[in-house]
């Protein structure tokens, strides 16, 4: 317990999270983009624990921010899921470079 | 090196590894399940935090319920069979740009950061389940509830939003 510190922890989340950014900036899947936000989400739910632990280890407000957290994004995966398969039934694809008719 | 570091270095490069794995491999099913095994890894780092409900609500909200989603869906799309087609060049190119060279610049903030005032207090029962039911119900119930209402309309919204149109959206 000595040895490993608060900033050991950030480098996790840290990497964890620009995974997911250049993840959601490089694939084409609508899925695999929804997969790249949950590994942001979840980056940011260890920087809330870690921070709660290192910095007020008496108090519980880091826990409760990645409960709610943990809500959010369940909510949000059944609404874009429910998006991405009304997408599916009009163009046949989920790709997002093809579906364009809203861009310009 | 004991056992925590131990433990603590395995699911860092779990996690790590795992997310590099939903990242790269092109068969969006194997995404998935590199996702899981992310998941699992940072409910390990839950658990080694002390944060012992939030590791199994993680497991079970997220690994349980929206995984098995993704999965259901991508098998309804057959997505399994062919291989997905990538950006371009420049885009990759961007992504690393704006994705490595912010991460390098935080990492060379972070490695300079004093971890001033940092109390370590080990083994606290204050992550366990009676006194966070005790706080949830004392102090958050308000967002509680409002999350209840965030979640029936997300259910009304989902549903809404997949049921199925007559109106067929002409491609061009």
């Amino acid at each position: 317990m000595n040895e490993i510190s608060l900033n050991h922890y950030l480098f996790v989340s840290c990497a964890l999270f620009f995974i997911g950014v250049y993840g959601f900036l490089t694939r084409r899947n609508l899925i695999t983009m929804l997969m790249a936000i949950e590994l942001i989400l979840n980056s940011i739910n260890i920087n809330f624990i870690v921070f709660n632990k290192f910095l007020f280890p008496d108090k519980l407000d880091g826990l409760f921010f990645t409960i709610f957290i943990i809500t959010i994004a369940a909510a949000e995966a059944a609404v874009a899921i429910a998006i991405i398969i009304n997408l599916y039934r009009n163009y046949k694809t989920i790709d997002v470079e093809e579906t364009n008719t809203m861009k310009f | 090196m004991d056992l925590f570091e131990a433990i603590f270095w395995f699911l860092t490069a779990m996690a790590i590894g795992s997310a590099l794995g939903v990242i790269l491999s092109r068969n969006p099913i194997n995404s998935v399940l590199f996702l899981i095994a992310t998941f699992f890894a940072i409910s390990g780092h839950y658990i080694l935090m002390n944060a012992q409900f939030l590791a199994i609500v993680n497991i079970i909200v997220y690994a349980g319920a929206i995984m098995v989603l993704f999965l259901f869906v991508i098998m309804l799309m057959n997505l399994n069979a062919d291989v997905e087609p990538q950006k371009s060049r420049l885009v990759q190119f961007a992504g690393i740009i704006s994705g490595g060279i912010l991460f390098l610049l935080i990492l060379a903030a972070l490695r300079d950061m004093k971890a001033a005032g940092v109390i370590e207090k080990t083994a606290t029962d204050i992550g366990l389940m009676k006194n966070l039911g005790k706080t949830l119900f004392q102090n958050y119930v308000f967002p509680f509830e409002i999350s209840s209402v965030l979640f029936l309309s997300a259910m009304i919204g989902a549903m809404v939003i997949g049921k199925k149109e007559t109106l067929v959206i002409d491609k061009n």
